[in-house]
């Protein structure tokens, strides 16, 4: 699962520790920017050359979005890194966290500097513990070796990070029900806009990037933009880290280049778990629309390529289904999971994720309807695009996707009352 | 202004609207359930999703700002189709029980539902089922199921109540609307979460299923519990008043009432109410006709006129008598030859008459207290005196303003105070003293001669650190509001505070006036129910008894300063003549009782703190033989054979009062005053509040209001140092002592009390035995 831009530690007993960052020249590209007093242009234009995309799940490109703050603003400004990895499926920033944390304080850092921020913070998903004590370790060693705190490495740049552990809600990898949650209030999206680039965390300036686009950033200032941009694809740069679960035989964590082709990553993992074929896969998360294997195998893994074939890269995260997998149940559970982690502020979210899972579980129970199908599918559509943050759309897409490559599976289901597989 | 195109009309609006308020602009209806105009957005409900053109999605037109060449539609297809699929979700857990639920007929859910609802419903599961809540006497949560989680309540809890005391609690389908563990909602203000619920989920405890709402009259009205006089529509099913609801009035009350405006109703037809003449004949009371009490009346005054003189007849008011009632009588006493007339009765110090340029009032519009910058308000139980104004002046807080407060208890007041001197009431004079020499040291500003010897004696004897900041508050301020409380007006030295507060103003620019305590405290002036040169004020009268009295309205044991001395002289009275809507105490002490109708029954007028006069209609018709005081009034007039009594109606009254210009008889101004401030005391000082629903008789019958928090019996409150010089605890039943009235109460520590006070609410029964609101008293265990 070792890469070249996050996990680059991994040939040691303890990846984690400082001084094996610093082996594999961590803190280099920080160290060179505050000698060099790089201009925060000059370091934008170097991410936007890598093409580096939000890795959260949006793919919203990162030097972009660090351009939208304004910086002559008087007062504080804040940088989040969005650790709250909830999407079932995704298991990459516990891995980062765990295994090379002061790749994500460097890159915050330099996030920092070039938005001229003091203070970040980075917000834990509720149930990775020990992650969560590892990253705090990690900002310990990092503020006694001057890489946090006041004067970092001799400069005058100030920067500190405080880790904040959620309580494990879904939706607080909203980014805006994020900073609810760290104002200490109920983890609930606030409408935009206002953006959080004007109005952010305690209502300041706030720039939120997802932990592995945070920790792309010391390969690119160290080696440059273009050599991560070469090392995937272009508009997908990088590497990515892929997060494989469900009927592998070797499920995990694997960094690799964007644009390498699924299959690819299926051997990987130890190809399709032994005397049963490769069914479906989501590529992207829980919340992305399912595709069959043959799609997927003529697939490649970035954000463009998978858009053709019908499904969004999200936050990497592939689930592999094999022959046995019934679909109707594999559903039933996708939209349990939506229904529950809906926040229950806006309407069609409240309402619509308990109706659509009602309906799947009466189709799953042999209950089912002829004409549920299409209010399933005509449900979805008065859900996405509707709500005030993307869980509408993150409950309407699997079942979209399941319904356009799946229906049959669904009719046979409502017409005999049982599993076609 | 930019230039948009909504529903195919070119518009130009202002920048920074929403596409809901130019929606608005052009008079087109958007629906929607979580916005409203007074609260923040919410933008949860979607209702209000408009097509936007080149948008990717429909967007809420409550949170869509407007920008240059905007295209909306409100109405296309694709927005309709939008809004309905809202709808149906709404409707979904909904349990559409319209036909039991009392906001049936007046719901902005079935209203909509009629424009974007389906006939049937497509969804075919189980609905959910929410739990009820118990939100206190006022508010009936008993069926959240139909809450559709809009969250009004919650955000006005928390903006304009100032309290958050309902939230939503848990996620997703499961949220429900609920208060924190085992606490009720306890706001002055919290009947207007019920108006604002769209639905039936927040609903009138008093009212429940007492009517629909097509069954009702609507009325407008003028409250009459505080100075404010908030504008009501009343409600009535078969002449009988069954639900009081405000009518919007941005200049007074916007879209709010307090409870004590919305829920007194109940006080109305209270068991006690008098609804036939009443004499005491040889110790019992008999009911009589009206024609023989009137004539009994009159020939009771004319041989008390004649054997004791004019002199020896009193009359005493309340300031929420209206104008009409209050000139009348005025008019009576005067033609009787007598100048003893006063509505002032909460009053202790009366030095400022005579030497007051007009009536005192609010000194600006009750609007500007929206605009302030800076507040000193001198001794004032704001939140529970004034509740709507304070609202107003929590929000001027929100937006910047700094609010200074001297006075003798730190309630809570739900907005952040910027600088408070809290300091036992003989030391108020001092305190503005204080500020005074304070601001003179730092503007260099020119004081008047006659405060020049207390502000040089309070700079010898060192200016405090509280009264120092908060001259720099107001220095620092440009629309600066001074205004005095009903506690600083019932003060034993109302005067000096008014000209040493008022002298503040004056150094820093401010506008100066008084938060009038009752509807009509300002009217009452205009009516000149109030003594002249050669009359005896409140306390005078009843300090140097009469023969006899007139009562308006009065409750002599709750309504005044100093109760026991009120009933002493009431009690020795030959004639006690009492104008009641209720058969209160009065039957101890009066020999006539006349019924007369409250508010609701009765036209009349109303001049608020700001001098605005109001004039309503009787809602309903006369309870009982009960009669409208000013007619009452007028048929005395006329068997005393006394000129000017031949009104047609309560107008031809009011336009007698108010001829001329109004606003040139309001004056703040005093003059003439010799200012001492010095301060008196000895012993342990009371200081008594009136509790918010023991203000005036109405309240005090409105069994609801009597069920709320703010109605509990009153305790007897010192701070801790206190508390435990006199070997005290919290809890610990104690004997209190006035004179020789005493009451046992129970002890509590409130350690935002100043040392050598202990607070005892006046205007309760549990208190009334006591003597004045101010001076010593004594605590000791029981």
């Amino acid at each position: 699962m070792s890469g070249p831009v996050i996990f680059n530690t991994l040939q040691f007993d303890q990846p984690w520790t400082l001084e094996n960052y610093l082996k594999v020249g961590g803190y280099q590209a920080l160290r060179k920017i505050l000698a060099e007093k790089t201009p925060p242009e000059a370091i934008i234009a170097e991410v936007k050359t890598s093409a580096l995309r939000g890795r959260g799940g949006a793919g919203f490109p990162t030097g972009l979005k660090w351009s939208f703050m304004p910086r002559n603003y008087q007062g504080d400004k804040y940088i989040v890194c969005n650790t709250d990895e909830g999407e079932p499926g995704t298991c990459k920033d516990w891995y980062i966290l765990r295994f090379n944390p002061h790749a994500l304080i460097e890159g915050m850092a330099i996030a920092a500097y070039t938005m001229s921020v003091k203070t970040g913070y980075n917000y834990v998903h509720g149930e990775i513990f020990e992650a969560y004590e590892r990253m705090e370790a990690a900002c310990e060693e990092a503020r006694a070796a001057g890489y946090l705190g006041k004067g970092i490495l001799g400069s005058d740049f100030e920067f500190d990070l405080h880790n904040h552990l959620g309580y494990g809600a879904y939706v607080c990898g909203e980014e805006t029900a994020l900073l609810e949650s760290i104002e200490g209030k109920k983890g609930q999206p606030r409408f935009k806009p206002p953006f959080p680039a004007s109005f952010g965390l305690y209502g300041k300036p706030t720039t939120i990037n997802n932990t592995e686009t945070f920790a792309s950033i010391p390969y690119i200032i160290r080696e440059s933009g273009q050599k991560f941009l070469e090392l995937g694809k272009p508009n997908s740069g990088g590497t990515k880290l892929f997060s494989v679960s469900g009927h592998v035989n070797n499920p995990g964590n694997f960094e690799l280049p964007m644009g390498t082709p699924f299959a690819k990553l299926l051997e990987l993992a130890g190809g399709v778990r032994h005397g049963h074929k490769l069914k479906a896969v989501i590529p992207g998360g829980s919340s992305m629309p399912v595709l069959p294997g043959e799609i997927m195998m003529e697939t490649d893994m970035d954000y463009d390529s998978i858009q053709k074939a019908g499904s969004y890269l999200g936050s990497g995260a592939v689930i592999v289904m094999d022959d046995t997998v019934c679909m109707v149940k594999a559903l039933e559970r996708l939209s349990y999971f939506y229904f529950e982690e809906s926040c229950g502020q806006c309407t069609p979210c409240r309402e619509g994720t308990g109706w659509l899972y009602r309906i799947v579980h009466r189709i799953e129970q042999g209950e089912g309807r002829p004409e549920d199908l299409d209010l399933l599918l005509s449900l979805c559509d008065n859900i996405a695009g509707r709500t005030i943050c993307a869980l509408g759309d993150a409950a309407a897409w699997p079942v979209q996707g399941m319904l356009k490559h799946y229906r049959h599976e669904f009719e046979y289901h409502i017409e005999h009352k049982r599993c076609l597989v | 202004m930019i230039n948009i195109e909504i529903d195919g009309r070119k518009v130009e609006v202002e920048n920074g609207l929403t596409v809901m308020d130019a929606a608005h602009h052009v008079g087109l209806h958007i629906p929607h359930f979580c916005y409203h105009k007074k609260l923040s957005i919410a933008a949860s409900c979607r209702m209000c999703l408009v097509q936007v053109e080149k948008a990717p999605k429909p967007l809420p037109a409550c949170a869509t700002p407007v920008v240059e060449g905007m295209r909306i539609h409100t109405n296309s297809d694709y927005a309709v189709t939008a809004q309905k699929s809202v709808m149906e979700f709404l409707l979904i857990n909904h349990p559409l029980d319209c036909p039991i639920c009392d906001q049936g007929g007046e719901c902005e859910l079935q209203d909509v539902a009629m424009g974007y609802g389906g006939m049937t419903s497509r969804f075919n599961e189980a609905k959910h089922v929410v739990a009820g809540k118990p939100m206190g006497a006022l508010i009936s949560a008993e069926e959240m199921s139909r809450c559709i989680h809009c969250t009004r309540c919650v955000r006005f809890g928390q903006e304009i109540a100032g309290v958050m005391e309902i939230g939503m609690a848990f996620r997703g389908e499961h949220s429900a609307i609920m208060t924190f563990v085992q606490n009720t909602v306890d706001s002055e203000l919290s009947g207007n979460m019920i108006d604002l619920c769209p639905v039936g989920a927040l609903t009138s405890k008093p009212f429940r299923y007492k009517a629909r709402s097509w069954e009702l009259s609507r009325r407008r009205s003028v409250s009459p519990h505080d100075g404010l006089c908030s504008n009501l529509a009343i409600h009535t099913k078969a002449d009988r008043v069954v639900r009081v609801l405000p009518l919007e009035n941005e200049a007074i009350n916007e879209c709010w009432i307090s409870d004590r405006d919305r829920f007194s109703y109940e006080g109305l037809n209270a068991a006690d109410r008098l609804t036939r003449p009443m004499l005491k004949q040889g110790g019992e009371w008999v009911e009589v006709e009206w024609q023989t009490a009137l004539e009994y009346v009159a020939n009771a005054l004319r041989q008390v006129k004649t054997s004791a003189g004019a002199e020896q007849i009193g009359a005493l008011a309340t300031g929420g008598s209206t104008l009409e009632e209050q000139y009348l009588l005025q008019k009576l006493l005067r033609g009787l030859g007598s100048d003893n007339v006063d509505f002032r009765l909460r009053q202790s110090d009366f030095s400022a008459d005579g030497k007051q340029a007009g009536a005192p009032w609010l000194g600006m519009a009750v609007a500007d207290l929206d605009r302030a910058d800076r507040f000193l308000v001198v001794g004032s139980f704001l939140r529970k005196d004034h509740p709507l104004l304070a609202a107003r002046v929590r929000q001027a807080v929100k937006k910047g303003a700094q609010f200074n407060l001297l006075h003798a208890a730190a309630d809570d007041l739900l907005l952040k105070v910027a600088n408070r001197a809290i300091v036992a009431p003989s030391e108020f004079g001092n305190m503005l003293a204080q500020v005074l020499a304070a601001l003179t040291e730092s503007k260099q500003a020119a004081l008047s001669d006659d405060v020049k010897a207390v502000v040089a004696r309070a700079t010898l004897e060192g200016i405090g650190n509280d009264a120092r900041a908060i001259a720099a508050s107001l220095a620092g301020g440009e629309r600066v509001a001074v205004l005095l409380g009903n506690f600083a007006q019932q003060h034993p030295q109302a005067a000096q505070l008014q000209r040493l507060a008022q002298e503040v103003a004056a150094l820093t620019g401010a506008k100066f006036g008084f938060l009038g305590e009752a509807a009509n405290s300002v009217g009452a002036y205009l009516a000149n129910a109030v003594p002249g040169a050669n009359g005896l004020n409140a306390a005078a009268m009843l300090a140097q008894p009469r023969k006899a009295y007139i009562l308006l309205n009065v409750e002599a044991e709750l309504d005044c300063a100093n109760p026991q001395q009120a009933l002493a002289a009431l009690g020795a009275a030959d004639l006690v003549v009492a104008l009641s809507s209720y058969k209160h105490g009065a039957t101890e002490y009066a020999d006539v009782l006349l019924p007369i109708t409250p508010f609701t029954e009765t036209s009349g007028t109303y001049v608020n703190t700001e001098g605005r006069a109001q004039s309503f209609k009787g809602a309903v018709k006369p309870l009982g033989e009960s009669r409208p005081a000013w007619k009452v009034l007028r048929v005395l007039g006329n068997l005393l054979e006394q000129e000017g009594f031949g009104y047609e109606n309560s107008e031809s009254v009011r336009d007698e009062v108010l001829a001329g210009d109004l606003a040139e008889r309001l004056n703040n101004r005093l003059s003439g005053l010799t200012v001492s401030a010095a301060a008196t005391s000895a012993g342990l000082q009371r200081v008594a509040d009136v509790p918010i629903y023991s203000t005036d008789s109405i309240v005090r019958r409105a069994n609801s209001l009597q069920k709320t928090h703010d109605a509990a019996t009153p305790m007897v409150s010192l701070n801790g140092a206190e508390l435990a010089k006199l070997g005290l605890k919290s809890g610990d039943a104690v004997t209190v002592s006035q004179g020789q009235g005493r009451a046992t109460l129970i002890a509590q520590c409130d350690d935002g009390l100043p040392q050598g006070v202990a607070r005892v609410a006046a205007g309760h029964a549990a208190t009334a035995a006591l003597g004045a609101m101010f001076g010593t008293i004594t605590v000791e265990r029981a």
